[in-house]
């Protein structure tokens, strides 16, 4: 490995189609957390000088495009309970992590799957799945699962499990 | 932590409504009318549920990459360089979440910028800042169809 570098180069994404400044400033204001007030649009509102409706039609236009995924109630796993924090990375065949990546995604204990770029040599994994569970013995059950349903196509995989959570805070975008 | 510890208002905020808040004038009096109760009591118990964590905010999911870029980044540092590293990371505004992890790559990190090339600039300052080497994992897919998770409390 070389030091001091940034590897693999992150990707130019487009602006999102459809996206203006007054939709990222309705994003920003409401995924910190919306205000415990009877009308909590109209208080977004207010902060950015447009109408309670427009924040409501821009935000039902953000989510009918994709671009907010859902709102609502962000549980914390840790303090309910799920002590077990573990990043499980699988090497699968690149020709099939589509269509091996949407069955791990849709298993009700995988919170989130993603492809991800491998780091050759020392990194061969490129799906990435996260398993939260009580203690660890519940953690390498559901990673069994897992390997049963990737079955010939887990060339290799392992669980990283978090040690301390050192940081973490809602995702904070500029305006 | 044990089912009993949360009343039925607990269990049914936090497990069905991950997704589908209301888009309406009123949110909080359309939930207490759907779980039976007043507005006033669905707003103290989310405050309650946010008071002790178990609930880290009400509000939107945005999915990567559509409202500025992110990426997730792993570093692996010596155990007697983590504390240094872990807090110059930490310290970045652009970095939101930021773990140890059981592995050579030790610290797992996700930046976070309003366009690509500023996230590439954050993670180029801490490569050079750490004088560690910053592997970037960008999200190529993402496969997971988010309908909450069930808690099971």
């Amino acid at each position: 490995m070389r030091p001091a570098s940034a590897q693999a180069a992150v990707p130019r994404s487009p602006p999102a189609a459809g996206i203006d400044a007054i939709d990222r400033r309705i994003v920003a204001a409401t995924q910190a957390g919306l205000p415990r007030v009877p009308r909590p649009y109209h208080a977004v509102a207010d902060e950015i000088g447009i109408t309670a409706a427009e924040v409501m039609r821009r935000s039902r236009h953000m989510l009918d495009a994709g671009i907010i995924r859902r709102i609502g109630a962000v549980p914390n796993h840790y303090a309910l309970g799920y002590r077990a924090n573990g990043m499980t990375v699988w090497d699968v065949p690149d020709d099939r992590v589509r269509e091996l990546g949407r069955i791990i995604g849709a298993l009700d204990f995988v919170s989130h799957a993603y492809h991800r770029p491998r780091h050759p040599p020392d990194w061969p994994y490129n799906l990435f799945a996260m398993v939260h569970g009580r203690d660890r013995a519940e953690v390498e059950e559901k990673v069994r699962r897992i390997a049963a349903f990737l079955g010939d196509n887990d060339r290799g995989h392992d669980v990283l499990y978090s040690t301390r959570i050192l940081k973490k805070t809602g995702l904070r975008i500029g305006q | 932590m044990r089912s009993a510890e949360f009343s039925e208002i607990d269990r049914r905020l936090l497990n069905d409504f991950q997704q589908e808040f209301p888009l309406s004038p009123t949110p909080y009096a359309d939930i207490a009318r759907a779980l039976g109760v007043s507005e006033d009591e669905v707003i103290a118990a989310l405050a309650r549920l946010q008071a002790r964590g178990a609930v880290s905010r009400v509000g939107a999911v945005v999915r990567p990459n559509t409202v500025g870029a992110s990426t997730l980044a792993a570093m692996s540092v010596p155990p007697a360089e983590i504390e240094r590293v872990a807090a110059l990371v930490s310290g970045f505004p652009e970095v939101n979440h930021n773990y140890e992890r059981e592995h050579a790559l030790n610290l797992w990190f996700v930046a976070s910028a309003p366009e690509a090339d500023r996230l590439r600039a954050v993670l180029d300052d801490i490569a050079a800042r750490t004088g560690y080497e910053v592997l970037a994992f960008p999200l190529v897919e993402d496969y997971h169809i988010d309908l909450g998770f069930d808690l099971r409390i």
